[in-house]
């Protein structure tokens, strides 16, 4: 058994596409939402998912023989506390206007369903590294479509990508405008449904009945 | 009481979970299937989210936040835990459904038959964890304010949810593009239904 075998590779690959924990598994829609109207709290809110996925899933595997069944929920929810707190007050100290942006979304990574899911399916069940493989690659997944909707968020919705404007002043000068439809909420799931689209008619056999 | 019931109506219709803050949207989405448990699930939400609401309230106030320790003493003045807040807020939601399912399963036992499956899935639903991070945010003058919000938000989560289940019930003889069938066509409703609630946005009661 290597570090990273046939296996161990479609625990880590698998959920960046056929396996992704939005498009696929239906998990983690609930705080990602509201966070991707501009690129930079999207990637900040991927990369804080990531990082809470992949060491709750080890703590979690780590333990995992200790743990009572019937207080099983309680114990995976004081561990995911715990690391959110530890992300959150990284995130005050060192993006201060990011951690402003995302609000309670910070808070709300600890019943973001990814991680609740994530445990109970597989960390449950297996060993540390192999958790760690599926704490990433989940997290990376789910980092995919909000970077994703982000970027399209923000380059339709103001114009800009990272707070840049890329769109050229010409165009403006030639009645195009910026599409304020794009900031509200509601395009946010319009296009996770596009991106369902696409993912399906591609994949045919993830087509529901 | 003109603040208690500002607060009622907005937190159903303006600051609704779902529609303005997308909480709860993984169980929004599973569970609405068909009306009957969309109003279990929605009517068990309820229920939990105004209990917990207030206990986090006192929780928040008299010992959290900064300087909410003065009741102790003087030398308590300054002590700010309000980073622990996340742990204590969810550690008194995950053992208040634990209690509420063992109660539950106890006393009323035909309730827990129709409700059992979703109470433990209620721990997890972004929407409970939601309304006290927005308590938090909010800054609530009193207890009162705090449980009419809980119990205001929790029936907007229930009023969206039945909504959605009784779309989807008659989406079931529509002809979707095969792609979008099931999830796809979900978003695009919760988007369109999300629509319609922005022009509650305006109102100032």
């Amino acid at each position: 058994m290597g570090l990273l075998s046939e296996k161990n590779k479609e625990v880590l690959l698998g959920p960046l596409s056929m396996n992704n924990p939005i498009l696929v598994q239906m998990l983690g829609i609930c705080s990602s939402l509201a966070v991707t109207s501009k690129l930079e709290p999207a990637i900040v809110m991927g990369v804080s998912v990531t990082v809470v996925v992949a060491f709750s899933n080890v703590i979690i595997s780590l333990i995992r023989h200790s743990i009572p069944n019937r207080i099983r929920i309680i114990v995976q929810l004081v561990v995911c506390a715990a690391l959110v707190t530890i992300i959150s007050e990284v995130l005050k100290a060192f993006a201060y206007d990011v951690n402003k942006e995302l609000s309670v979304y910070v808070g709300l990574i600890i019943t973001n369903c990814i991680l609740m899911g994530r445990l109970e399916a597989f960390a449950l069940g297996n060993g540390p590294w192999e958790s760690f493989l599926d704490g990433i690659g989940n997290g990376l997944g789910y980092a995919a479509i909000l970077i994703i909707v982000g970027f399209f968020r923000e380059i339709l919705g103001s114009g800009t990508i990272l707070g840049l404007h890329v769109i050229p002043q010409s165009f403006y000068d030639m009645g195009y405008a910026n599409n304020g439809l794009m900031i509200l909420p509601p395009m946010a799931l319009i296009i996770i449904a596009l991106i369902v689209w696409v993912h399906r008619s591609k994949d045919k056999e993830l087509q529901e009945n | 009481m003109e603040e208690l019931l500002s607060t009622f109506v907005r937190s159903i219709f303006v600051d609704n979970m779902i529609f303005a803050y997308y909480l709860g949207m993984c169980s929004f989405l599973a569970v609405s299937k068909n009306v009957k448990t969309a109003i279990g699930l929605g009517m068990a939400v309820t229920f939990i989210q105004t209990c917990t609401l207030p206990i986090n309230y006192m929780l928040e106030t008299h010992v959290l936040k900064d300087g909410a320790l003065s009741w102790l003493g003087p030398q308590f003045a300054d002590v700010n835990l309000s980073f622990l807040s996340f742990i204590i807020f969810i550690a008194v939601i995950a053992s208040f459904t634990q209690l509420v399912e063992m109660a539950v399963e106890k006393f009323a036992p035909a309730l827990y038959a129709s409700l059992g499956i979703f109470l433990p899935l209620i721990a997890v639903n972004c929407a409970i964890l939601g309304g006290s991070l927005f308590m938090q945010q909010k800054a609530f003058p009193n207890v009162g304010v705090a449980t009419i919000y809980g119990l205001g938000s929790g029936l907007g989560w229930m009023l969206a949810i039945v909504g959605m289940a009784a779309v989807r019930e008659k989406l079931a003889y529509s002809d979707v593009p095969k792609p979008l069938r099931g999830l796809g066509i979900s978003f695009i409703i919760t988007a369109l239904m999300g629509m319609a609630f922005m022009c509650f946005s305006g109102i100032k009661i």
